[in-house]
């Protein structure tokens, strides 16, 4: 359906100019192998910064890999990036090209430059508007709507016109669980119905756990893993993850404190553990009973999430990846 | 086509976090290439752009074009107290009226067009299967058509200010769509070739900038070297087709040979546009 191999892309280095420092070259896709099976929701996962939104401006044409290749449905995007306008369609992070118009007006407009008649446009205007329930403000400027509204608003202009391949660049950033229902629920239908595939950028651990069929990890530009959610998962099944939320400072004067130290993921008060059950029990009993218990303003334990998978992969952000 | 419509009755409403994993995803049939969708053809792309693009100046435009029409206004005015009458007068009602087009069609679209892609919104157009040529003359027809009413007001009040003849000021219907393809799609090219929007911003600024000093005043009495400089900017060009036309008998080949430096200067700067955009899409 959709695949790259070897697919490499660096940005050159900057020359600093008078006072700032020069930034060195950056390799934002690392030889990329990747294969999307048609029908399928296929996830990339990775912290800011880790190339998935690099990647996937390649895979739709609008940047030009440094060398590798890019297939889609039998289609060289490399050789013609133009004919991935005419097999995708695309929801990057921005609208600026849309804030202007009102939503229905930039669904119909939309339609009609992905080649429909005006007739055509109007209609699938309407039905994806009634379907994502944006019917009641199709008359507003996409500037006057929240956050949310405007992202649901742009996803339905990359719903008009039917594609085989939603390419979708975080697409429920700021949205509410009813509008993120909304479009999962469209995502769903055209799914079972078209067998449409589903190219998803998220950095969102748990709509990745949720919604994806198979994800590739990103870090520093390179697919880390591939796999389920579920089958990634199942690489750290052996552990928990124990997080402690000190008051003010750890404890550091209790000496079973101490010793985890050089073992914790470390961000403001939080202390994140991955460890094994039975150490974890012994770490809760220490800090819940002892001299700790009085530093400590909070703790959860939980079972692995595709960030635990991330950090043991070797990955390198510590913060980046968000649970909401 | 009720095609779509019929779809909307028996949707699934199974949340996709309800499927089972990977149930949909099956492995490539056929290696053989798909049928790509359709691709928009130019003349309707450029409607739908054109529409879009009005739509948005109505809602976000309409201060400036009052900014617009307001400063050649006073611009007539102030000149009032210099210039008595003449042929001087005659290059300042112009001069003023085509003002107008410069500070929108030039000057708003080098800004729209540089925030646009330094913003990365070229993308939407990018992954439409849309013809460059339809972006580009879309949006630049869009802002030339917007600066119809202030160039006719300012050229009446002018022409009542100033007692001319108001007789031949038809003429304006071949002046701002030839003299607005010229600055519109120089707008576009600066606005699209420019590095950073904060110079796409400046250069329309500068732009505008020249054609209220050099096509405002009268160029009798300009020194060599600006009036050379006067001779290199297009809008001169829509000042002295329309500043003809104020005489009895205006010498009409002269007339249609400056609407011809207008049109050529068009074709060209449209067609640098839309090469930039191309180039500044796929990056």
């Amino acid at each position: 359906m959709c695949a790259a191999r070897g697919l490499t892309k660096s940005y050159p280095a900057l020359r600093g100019r008078r006072g700032t420092p020069g930034t060195p070259e950056v390799r934002a896709t690392d030889d990329v192998h990747l294969e999307v099976r048609r029908g399928e929701i296929f996830g990339l996962l990775g912290p800011n910064g880790a190339g998935k939104t690099s990647l996937v401006r390649q895979l739709t044409g609008l940047m030009r890999p440094d060398g590798g290749t890019v297939e889609i449905l039998g289609h060289d995007i490399v050789r013609h990036p133009e004919r991935a306008a005419r097999l995708l369609a695309y929801l990057g992070q921005e609208s600026t090209a849309l804030d202007e118009l009102t939503v229905s007006l930039a669904a119909e407009t939309t339609g009609r430059l992905r080649g429909l008649d005006a007739r055509r446009a109007r209609a699938e205007r309407d039905a994806v508007l009634d379907e994502l329930g944006l019917a009641p403000i199709a008359g507003r400027p996409l500037k006057k709507l929240s956050g949310g509204q405007r992202r649901l608003a742009c996803f339905a202009t990359a719903l008009v016109g039917e594609r085989p391949l939603l390419v979708l660049d975080e697409p429920t950033t700021g949205m509410d669980p009813v509008a993120r229902r909304a479009v999962w629920g469209a995502v769903d239908r055209r799914r079972a119905e078209r067998g449409t595939t589903v190219l998803l950028v998220t950095h969102n651990v748990i709509e990745a756990e949720t919604v994806l069929d198979r994800v590739a990890v990103l870090d520093k530009g390179r697919v880390i893993a591939c796999d389920s959610p579920a089958g990634l998962k199942e690489q750290v099944a052996g552990e928990v993850r124990v997080e402690l939320v000190w008051r003010e400072r750890p404890p550091l004067e209790v000496p079973e404190v101490a010793a985890l130290r050089d073992r914790v993921a470390e961000s403001g008060r939080r202390w994140t553990l991955r460890l094994a059950p039975e150490e974890a029990r012994a770490v809760v009993a220490t800090v819940t009973g002892g001299a700790a218990f009085a530093a400590l303003d909070d703790f959860t334990l939980a079972t692995p999430s595709l960030e635990d998978v991330y950090l043991a992969l070797g990955g390198a952000a510590r913060q980046g990846l968000v649970r909401a | 086509m009720n095609q779509s419509e019929g779809e909307q009755h028996d949707v699934s409403v199974v949340p996709a976090e309800v499927l089972p994993g990977g149930a949909l995803a099956v492995q490539e049939a056929a290696p053989q290439a798909a049928g790509l969708g359709p691709r928009a053809r130019l003349w309707p792309a450029l409607a739908a752009v054109y529409r879009a693009q009005l739509s948005r100046a109505r809602v976000a435009r309409i201060p400036l074009l009052f900014v617009a029409t307001f400063q050649s206004v006073g611009i007539l005015i102030m000149m009032r107290g210099v210039v008595d009458g003449g042929s001087e007068a005659e290059s300042v009602v112009a001069g003023s009226s085509v003002l107008v087009l410069a500070f929108v069609a030039l000057n708003l679209l080098a800004q729209y067009f540089g925030q646009l892609r330094s913003s990365g919104g070229l993308d939407h157009y990018a992954t439409l299967p849309v013809p460059p040529a339809a972006v580009v003359l879309g949006a630049a027809g869009a802002y030339a058509s917007f600066t119809v009413p202030g160039t006719v007001v300012t050229a009446v009040f002018g022409c009542v200010l100033f007692g001319l003849p108001m007789g031949n000021l038809w003429i304006l219907a071949a002046v701002i769509p030839l003299a607005g393809a010229a600055l519109a799609g120089l707008g576009a090219a600066l606005g699209l070739l420019a590095p950073r929007p904060e110079l796409a911003t400046v250069l329309g600024q500068l732009g505008m900038s020249a054609a209220l000093l050099l096509g405002v005043l009268p160029p009798e009495r300009m020194p060599e070297a600006v009036r050379f400089a006067r001779d290199l900017l297009p809008s001169t060009y829509g000042v002295e087709a329309c500043a003809r036309t104020f005489s009895a008998h205006p010498d009409w080949a002269l007339v249609l040979g400056d609407l011809a430096v207008c049109a050529l200067v068009g074709v060209v700067s449209l067609a640098v546009a839309t090469r930039a955009y191309r180039r500044a899409a796929v990056r």
